[in-house]
């Protein structure tokens, strides 16, 4: 990978989204999260989507989620990615709600719509901490003790 | 909204196939916007100085008011370059009209895209587009691959689905003497194109080219006295779905549909009633979600629908007659309008629809519009 051109592609580390990439160091996918409605959101904002507060935290989520879609990029739209083709992308919609693009750690040859999947970390060409995501094989759930089935 | 008292009386296009020939790098999108315009108004016999309003599109108000030296409308403003934007143009175009603001708006839109290079992939985004580059994610396309691969697999679609769409504009553009590519091709050369986004392959992409159009509204009384019969805007209606990405949830349906519904309701016209279709296609997948959306198609089977003739020139619902976005020339969907305009008064030549009396123009995008046009 042209580790220079790849670097300019990256999210600048500012004061409004670096819990977001400490989270990434510490192995935790952190979201901000509104104070007055819970409401989570990424990538971060000024303002709570759903109540239009200002006021926010930064919470640690499960980074679980499932597999929306993907798809294989095969055109040369970066000469970062130049030796990358064909490469996959994926579209993860994160238990919390929020989508987020990303990509897969070592996915298997046949992919499901709703996989669940599951947030890991690792550095990038550059050494920085990012998020990646890993396909959870499907297996029966046992259902928790005392749970209700309707 | 209801505008039957509003018209299109005057349309003007490049000829797309001629610019194509050569890419130009100095070649000026106001030139050719201005020589759109000035086909648009030969087209109904007005002069410039008729012109109160002006909506450019891909275009600065400024720059273009001074280059056809149109000093003093009573409206004017810009539009973003994206293809949401040309339904959205002749909304305000009708709502200017009816509210009396300005007699006579000029809609004008142009573009270099070939000959500057524009890629529409790539390129610097806004402060949150850097979470999906970081990944190597890009282009309108792409995001649209996202819907298209769900929808694939929901529905258990086939490679080949997409081929019966890119060979009808195909047909439709060797019948345009307009059009960028007027050659046809068949079902083994639409499988041996390469992939861009896979599951979308190069003929799922519309094109990047150069030209303009402009087309001349204004009221249904002034219309009558001009040189050709009046298109009536029968309604129009719109709705955004606004979020981070171009890949949404459901395909565009809701809001399709809640566009939909309100534009059949109010000029008492549906699917069945419609006579040729103008369907904004960036990329082909995107048709499937609109013939879904609008309920010309039974969700989750356009794929099949499209496959039996009815899109065809001889089929119940004609399709992207002049060739769209992959064939004829990528306009952002201000094309499409005007091939509506030439159907309904029988000015389509070769790909005439016999008997064209609706069109309808539909966009499921981040700003889903739509029309219907009619004709006395
Ligand atoms: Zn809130």
């Amino acid at each position: 990978m042209n580790v220079e051109a790849y670097a300019r592609l990256l999210p600048d580390i500012t004061a409004a989204n670096k819990p977001f990439w400490d989270g990434c160091a510490a192995g935790e996918l952190r979201l901000q999260t509104c104070t007055e409605c819970d409401t989570h959101r990424f990538p971060d904002g000024p303002t709570c989507p759903n109540c239009l507060s200002r006021s926010h935290t930064w919470q640690t989520v499960s980074g679980t989620g499932t597999l929306w879609s993907w798809f294989t990029m095969h055109q040369k739209y970066f000469p970062a990615f130049a030796d990358e083709i064909p490469y996959l992308v994926a579209y993860i919609k994160l238990s919390e709600g929020p989508f987020m693009i990303s990509s897969l750690v070592d996915p298997p040859a046949e992919l499901e719509l709703d996989q669940p999947v599951r947030a890991v970390f690792g550095p990038d060409a550059t050494g920085r901490p990012i998020v990646r995501f890993t396909v959870e094989p499907v297996e029966p759930v046992e259902p928790a003790s005392g749970a209700v089935t309707r | 909204m209801i505008a039957k008292d509003v018209a299109i009386v005057g349309v003007g296009s490049s000829n797309f196939h001629e610019l194509y020939a050569e890419k130009d790098a100095s070649r000026d999108p106001y030139g050719l916007a201005a020589d759109a315009l000035r086909e648009a108004l030969d087209d109904c016999g007005l002069g410039k100085n008729d012109i109160d309003g002006l909506l450019c599109t891909n275009l600065k108000y400024g720059r273009m008011g001074d280059v056809i030296g149109l000093r003093n409308p009573k409206f004017v403003h810009d539009l973003e370059g994206t293809g949401r934007m040309s339904g959205v143009s002749l909304q305000e175009a009708c709502a200017i009209v009816q509210a009396g603001l300005a007699d006579v708006v000029a809609v004008v839109y142009a573009t270099v895209g070939r000959s500057v290079g524009m890629k529409y992939g790539g390129e610097d985004g806004g402060p949150t587009t850097a979470y999906d580059t970081m990944y190597g994610m890009t282009s309108t396309g792409a995001y649209v691959s996202l819907m298209y691969q769900r929808y694939r697999k929901m529905y258990g679609v086939p490679e080949d689905a997409l081929a019966p769409l890119a060979i009808n504009n195909r047909y439709n553009g060797a019948r345009n003497p307009r059009a960028v590519f007027q050659r046809e091709i068949d079902h083994a050369e639409y499988i041996g194109s390469r992939f861009i986004a896979e599951p979308l392959r190069k003929l799922d992409y519309c094109i990047i080219n150069d030209g303009a159009v402009a087309f001349i509204v204004t009221s249904i009384d002034r219309a009558r006295s001009m040189r050709k019969k009046p298109v009536r805007i029968a309604g129009t209606a719109g709705m955004a779905e606004l979020n981070n990405h171009y890949t949404s949830p459901d395909f565009y349906f809701a809001a399709c549909r809640g566009v939909a519904d309100r534009l059949y309701k109010e000029t008492g016209l549906g699917p069945d009633q419609i006579d040729c279709m103008q369907v904004y296609d960036n990329f082909l997948p995107t048709i499937l979600f609109t013939l879904e959306g609008f309920d010309h198609a039974p969700k989750g089977s356009a794929w099949e629908w499209v496959a039996d003739g009815t899109i065809g020139p001889d089929g119940s619902r004609p399709l992207n007659t002049s060739g769209g976005h992959t064939s004829e020339s990528y306009m952002q969907g201000f094309a499409l309008h005007v091939e509506a305009v030439r159907q309904l008064r029988g000015e389509a030549g070769d790909r005439q629809v016999r008997g064209c009396r609706t069109v309808q123009y539909m966009c499921a995008s981040p700003i889903v519009t739509s029309h219907i046009f009619t004709i006395d």
